[in-house]
């Protein structure tokens, strides 16, 4: 079976289906259409977890077929162990997404659940193409779902940050498309993998990185072209937040791994202290930044950023446990950002308001609510037993072998971390009832409980359990790091 | 020499010039309400000369008329380009033209000359057929533009349009004197010939050079010969803007091709550095003065002008995946153009004109289908994923890559970036705002059929672009042009 196709096409041919089915009179239709679409795009990809051999880093489930012969373009597919979780982990937010949309949404409802799903289907692309321009086509086309749903359903300065979004990841992507083409006037092929043994001087690999990395730490988003992200995120409606928070990032990490380690290793490390500098700034200056933030959602937009450095720190020290530990952080991370993004967008649809100002003593209405969030707010601090916690540790270990002081800088994430998560926490939850609309508040529905048990499920799953996670990307990342100690010069 | 092969190498134009007689005598005998059958009677005439292009399509390049014609797979297949480009243009405007007066046997009549005028320009094999078939074309669309009476833009518009091309034409026509002091012909083969080995004095040639290079930058509208491109846009009847933006967009790169890669290819050296400067500056002054415009036709006019840049971009490359990429350029241009100013017209109505970009507000909440057509249609002419615009960009950038000119691709990725900030902001205006305007959307149902079948189009050769892509490559190798 073609399971990656089903993957990426299942869900845009359900999104297809909503939008023409669901009118703005149906919103029921829409919205079972859209819950059968995700379920059904979950499950396609479950077999690429079941079926998935640890024991090889090759490409597993590939597919490869003639596209566009004229620029000898495929339609080439694959996963190995480094990029099969995130499929998986799209697969599941998506079902997330449109289960927290249920009847929030009430506006263009079809268009809303029809955006997500295609988008999900577009990102599973983007993480299974083996062919650059394949990549690069997944890669633009999902911007345009995602401008629409902050421009059409965000918040009041959804314009400013949608287009901002859109413009930023667009400036990094067509600087990729110059390196893409570059290399395949070297190579005479679109295939990554064959770009990962091309000869390449160092001059010509520093230039590739730039490109490359102009437009991965965009996305990812990283020090300094992070600004984006507050925006978007504060702007996007809550799924929109979700995805961006817990897949969308992790293209641009992706892409790191992917794109930048293994075809131009030379410049990676020769350029290796630069995104080490960036991603420490990014964990300590923006962890600061995030401390004094007013706004819920900034501050978690804050934290992501920060987060996502510690990603990049993992990835150039050049070990397995470095790079593993960026890895288990970036699906961590998935699980534990989508979490807060749902936890305040429960309070925002009773309250609308995400100010933490607003809130006080929400813990004596909602005492349910306050133990999912309570859970989650200590994950995204790192407490052990936790998702949190395993990739964070992993990759202070690994900096600390190469040099102390810079586990020591990159430690400060726990304390950083715990304190605007926790205090932010307390602000919101604890203390006396702030005021009236917080004393009507009522406690989570059936919905919303399942919502985040589930994903409070897999934190701990991942926290208490993490070895199927790294059994998967083990023999991927150690092939991956023997590549790129190989000069390419 | 003349037999009967050479009747039917121009057989697409000799069916355009009696069918256009025909509209022109029997539209003279109907009454007003009979008028449709003038317009069906052009579209046979169209659909005739389509099929003549196709059908008379040579397996190798044939001169007629002592080389003064020449017919080959490209010519055929940009004519029939043409023709269907010009079909469309009909049936988006015909509610359009009817309200506002110019449902007229004449537009009719026009439009057939000013697609005759393009034929014979793709199809010349010397430099007076080139000549001749340019001031046909433009001559027609002079008139075209000037039919619009009560309209004072339209009057202002197309004398500007007049004395503009006049100078242009008078341009170009010294600069063809110039090769023929210097080489003794006009005839493309044998200038070809005489540049191939070049001997003595080069300045007379470079000069000539000059002059027509400047002539091509202005049909094309090449910044700085761009000045007539939105005025003439904003103020012609915008059915006649699509006329202006579209086909001859593709006569124009036959022209440039026969003209500056076939004729002056031992020069292609001296183009080439003067194509980059145009191509440079259309793609900077396009996009940005475009991010200033409130009116849609003038946004797009400058669009135009920066698109025509790019296209430069792919011909400079001055080799075969280079000219293949300019062709696919124009073509996917062509194509995206056609749906551009097509919303427009459908959004017009009776003594309304949809041309400012505010009358795109809220256009989801009126009609999600159509606004998802302008999206298409901005998504492609901003060039992303997964539209036609992407692989047309993508050819472009990849033939100066081939030609080592890295740094022009960066200038068009960086431009292209600007530019997409004007084209989001129509789909910000469709999606994000709300409607002012709350007119239901009428039109004739062969008109819709057609806009929405050239907006799936873009989508179905941004994700299948190999058809396309082979017509191209196969159409120049096998004119012998590469």
């Amino acid at each position: 079976m073609p399971y990656l196709s089903l993957s990426i096409w299942v869900p845009i041919f359900a999104g297809l289906a909503v939008l023409a089915v669901g009118r703005d009179r149906d919103a029921a239709a829409a919205r079972w259409i859209a819950l059968a679409g995700a379920i059904a795009g979950l499950v396609v990809t479950l077999p690429l977890w079941l079926h998935f051999d640890t024991g090889t880093s090759q490409m597993q489930f590939v597919e490869r077929s003639e596209w566009i012969p004229r620029f000898d373009i495929h339609y080439h597919l694959g996963v190995d162990g480094i990029s099969m979780l995130f499929v998986l982990l799209n697969s599941l937010m998506t079902l997330v997404v449109v289960w927290s949309a249920w009847e929030v949404i009430q506006v263009r409802v079809a268009q809303y659940m029809a955006a997500f799903l295609i988008q999900s289907g577009l990102i599973n692309g983007a993480f299974c193409a083996l062919d650059g321009i394949l990549f690069y086509m997944f890669f633009e086309a999902m911007l345009i779902p995602m401008y629409l749903i902050i421009g059409v359903w965000g918040g009041p300065n959804r314009v400013y940050a949608a287009i901002k979004f859109f413009l930023y990841t667009l400036l990094g992507s067509l600087l990729m498309l110059v390196a893409l083409i570059y290399l395949y006037d070297v190579s005479e092929t679109f295939s990554i993998l064959d770009w990962y043994n091309v000869p390449l001087s160092l001059k010509v690999q520093v230039l590739l990185f730039i490109a490359f990395f102009l437009s991965f730490a965009v996305k990812v988003p990283m020090f300094p072209v992070h600004t984006w992200l507050p925006d978007a995120h504060v702007e996007a409606p809550t799924g929109g937040s979700v995805i961006l928070a817990a897949i969308t990032l992790k293209i641009g990490a992706y892409g790191f791994v992917r794109f930048i380690l293994p075809i131009v290793p030379d410049a990676a490390r020769y350029l290796s202290t630069f995104v080490i500098t960036l991603s420490l700034i990014a964990i300590v200056y923006i962890g600061f930044v995030a401390l004094v933030q007013s706004d819920m959602k900034k501050l978690i937009a804050y934290s992501s950023i920060s987060h996502m450095g510690f990603v990049t720190l993992g990835f150039f020290l050049f070990n397995q446990l470095g790079m593993e530990g960026g890895l288990v952080q970036m699906i961590s991370h998935g699980f534990v950002s989508a979490a807060m993004f749902l936890c305040v967008g429960v309070m925002y649809d009773r309250m609308h308001s995400r100010q933490i100002a607003d809130y006080g003593g929400v813990v004596n209405t909602m005492p349910k609510f306050a133990a999912f969030m309570m859970l989650f707010a200590m994950a995204n601090s790192g407490l052990p037993a936790t998702s949190g916690f395993v990739g964070e540790f992993m990759v202070i270990l690994a900096s600390v072998k190469v040099n102390f002081w810079l586990g020591a800088t990159a430690a400060t994430i726990m304390i950083l971390g715990a304190a605007y998560t926790l205090w932010m926490y307390k602000r919101v939850i604890y203390g006396p009832v702030g005021n009236d609309q917080v004393a009507a508040l009522e406690d989570l529905n059936r919905r919303e409980f399942w919502m985040l048990g589930a994903v409070a499920l897999l934190v701990f799953w991942m926290g208490l359990w993490p070895k199927p996670f790294i059994d998967v990307m083990h023999n991927s990342v150690a092939d991956l790091l023997a590549h790129v100690a190989k000069s390419k010069l | 020499m003349m037999n009967s092969i050479d009747f039917s190498t121009i057989l697409p134009e000799i069916l355009l010039l009696c069918g256009a007689s025909v509209v022109l005598l029997g539209d003279a005998f109907l009454a007003d309400s009979k008028r449709h059958l003038s317009f069906w009677l052009t579209q046979a005439v169209l659909a005739a000369a389509a099929w003549a292009a196709l059908a008379t399509m040579p397996l190798q390049p044939m001169g007629a008329f002592s080389g003064m014609v020449v017919d080959d797979m490209l010519a055929d297949t940009l004519k029939f380009m043409s023709c269907v480009a010009v079909s469309l243009m009909l049936f988006y405007s015909r509610d359009y033209s009817a309200a506002r007066g110019l449902f007229r046997g004449e537009s009719f009549v026009l439009a057939l000359f000013a697609l005759l005028g393009m034929m014979v320009m793709i199809g010349a094999g010397s430099f007076v057929t080139l000549y001749l078939g340019l001031e046909l074309l433009s001559l027609s669309l002079y008139a075209m533009v000037a039919m619009y009476r009560t309209s004072n833009a339209a009057t202002e518009a197309a004398m500007k349009y007049f004395v503009l091309g006049a100078l242009a034409s008078g341009i170009l026509l010294y600069g063809m004197s110039m090769i023929y002091g210097a080489t003794g012909s006009l005839d493309i083969a044998v200038v070809a010939k005489a540049l191939a080995s070049p001997q003595g004095d080069r300045t007379i040639l470079l000069f000539g050079l000059v002059f027509l290079v400047s002539g091509v930058a202005f049909k094309l509208g090449a910044v700085p010969y761009h000045m007539w491109v939105p005025d003439v846009y904003d103020g012609a009847p915008t059915g006649v803007t699509l006329l202006i933006g579209t086909a001859p967009k593709l006569a124009s790169f036959a022209f440039m091709l026969r003209l500056l890669a076939v004729a002056l290819g031992g020069l292609w050296f001296d183009w080439q550095g003067m194509l980059m400067v145009l191509a440079v500056l259309s793609m900077i002054l396009g996009n940005i003065v475009a991010i200033a415009q409130t009116s849609m036709k003038r946004m797009l006019a400058y669009s135009s002008i920066a698109n025509m840049g790019y296209m430069l971009m792919g011909f400079l490359a001055a080799n075969p995946s280079g000219y293949s990429a300019a062709m696919f350029y124009a073509i996917s241009y062509v194509l995206t153009s056609l749906a551009s100013f097509g919303m427009i017209m459908l959004l017009s109505r009776e003594g309304f004109e949809a041309d400012q970009l505010d009358d795109f507000k809220g256009l989801n909440q009126r009609s999600p289908w159509w606004a998802f057509v302008m999206l298409l249609v901005m998504f492609s002419l901003a060039g992303l994923p997964p539209t036609i615009g992407f692989y047309a960009k993508f050819t472009v950038i990849q033939a100066a890559v081939d030609a080592g000119f890295v740094w022009l691709a960066v200038v068009a990725v960086v431009t292209s970036l600007v530019g997409a900030f004007y084209y989001l902001r129509v789909v910000k205006l469709m999606y994000f705002d709300d409607a002012s305007d709350t007119a239901p959307i009428e039109a004739r149902a062969d008109n819709r059929w057609f806009l929405s079948a050239n907006g799936l189009a873009l989508l179905a050769f941004g994700i299948f672009p190999q058809q396309l892509l082979g017509i191209c490559v196969v159409a120049l190798a096998n004119s012998g042009l590469l």
